[in-house]
């Protein structure tokens, strides 16, 4: 391991990028989905932690992109291709999505762990980004590291302990 | 690339932040009263805090996202809407359930016993129905809590279902935390202290303030 590696965390409804050694982060997806895009020979990758399928779910116009996936994955394709690695040169792993709780939700947002499975895939698949790995669902809580070098994302659960897509 | 949103009809006066507060004693107040009885035991509650911050600062409250609680939550709607979750460290929701049922486990180690999380679901029913009845006898409203529902998780992937409502018009939450503690536990760390957090949604804000004559700037 290289001594100045350095772990870059993302919040939620937040997105970054990194490059290797340096790795990215993100803890605690319950419902929401984190969405690496990597491009394995630059050693790039960007990660986004999107909480709701669609921007046409908010109710103002002001946007975080980072908080849709619809917005999230074209703005991280971006931020990708400003730093040299243009859409065809990115594959995607995907995390979260879990269904946290059961029966409690307000009509709009019923399982909306699932539909931002959904929304990920669909929009992944518009851009013809392959998601060589993916472990969604469920109905546990997910903290994520995905490092650029290897293309590996481990993945901690509470009940399951650590795997490695 | 992060462009965090907050709305400028989402703001807090210190007067409407007194009000919250007030709620929140109220409320929490009436729970951990109902908790000390329950158990038999004294609990005390601190003066609880309003969060009014980032998304990821909510995430952080009790210990940090990636902790791992015992939790019980629920939807209250009726003229006032939200969600409210009752957070406990899971060493701590383990000794209060084994105060009232006779069974050896440990909300550390799965697969819980049926009982043990019905007794749990049971208890954050209690609470938040005390919580909430004290709440509508006070504004003098009507508030009705759907069945609550146990998860034991990490908190961020728990409290974040909390946040998606309001994540519709804004990237900050309002949240209203009160501190409890088990008073026989001496030991000031975080690892004994539950919290309850009640997340109105954003109309229901406005709603309150305008019952308590304050209007929202």
């Amino acid at each position: 391991m290289n001594d100045t590696r350095t772990i870059i965390n993302v919040g939620i409804a937040d997105m970054k990028i990194a490059k290797a050694p340096d790795c990215l982060r993100t803890s605690g997806l319950g419902s929401c989905v984190g969405v690496v895009l990597y491009d394995l020979k630059k050693e790039l990758a960007g990660l986004a932690h999107i909480m709701l399928p669609d921007s046409t779910l908010a109710r103002n116009q002001t946007q975080n992109l980072a908080k849709y996936a619809d917005t999230a994955i074209p703005a991280l394709l971006d931020e990708l291709k400003k730093e040299g690695s243009p859409s065809w040169t990115l594959q995607a792993k995907i995390a979260g999505g879990a269904q946290m709780f059961k029966t409690i939700s307000s009509s709009d947002l019923m399982r909306i762990g699932p539909r931002n499975v959904e929304a990920v895939k669909r929009i992944l698949q518009q851009y013809d980004i392959p998601i060589v790995a993916e472990d969604v669902g469920g109905n546990n809580g997910r903290t994520i590291i995905f490092d650029p070098q290897t293309g590996e994302l481990s993945i901690r659960t509470v009940n399951k302990g650590v795997s490695i897509i | 690339m992060n462009m965090k949103h907050n709305p400028a009809n989402l703001s807090l006066n210190e007067a409407q932040k007194d009000i919250l507060k007030e709620i929140g004693n109220i409320g929490a107040g009436h729970a951990a009263s109902s908790l000390s009885h329950l158990l038999n035991k004294t609990i005390s509650m601190n003066v609880p805090n309003v969060h009014f911050a980032p998304f990821e600062e909510i995430m952080e409250l009790s210990g940090g996202a990636e902790r791992i609680v015992a939790s019980v939550f629920l939807r209250f709607s009726g003229d006032v809407n939200g969600n409210m979750f009752f957070v406990l460290p899971v060493d701590q929701a383990t000794r209060f359930v084994r105060a009232l049922v006779a069974e050896d486990f440990s909300f550390a180690n799965p697969p819980y016993p049926e009982i043990a999380l019905s007794a749990y679901q049971e208890i954050g029913n209690i609470l938040a129905g005390s919580y909430l009845s004290a709440l509508s006898d006070f504004l003098n409203i009507r508030i009705a809590p759907s069945v609550p529902e146990v998860a034991i998780d990490m908190f961020g992937a728990i409290i974040s279902f909390g946040l998606l409502e309001i994540s519709r018009v804004a990237d900050y939450a309002i949240a209203i935390d009160a501190e409890i503690k088990d008073h026989e536990a001496n030991d000031q760390n975080e690892s004994i202290k539950g919290h309850f957090f009640l997340l109105p949604d954003p109309e229901s804000l406005q709603y309150i303030f305008s019952l308590l004559g304050e209007q929202l700037q």
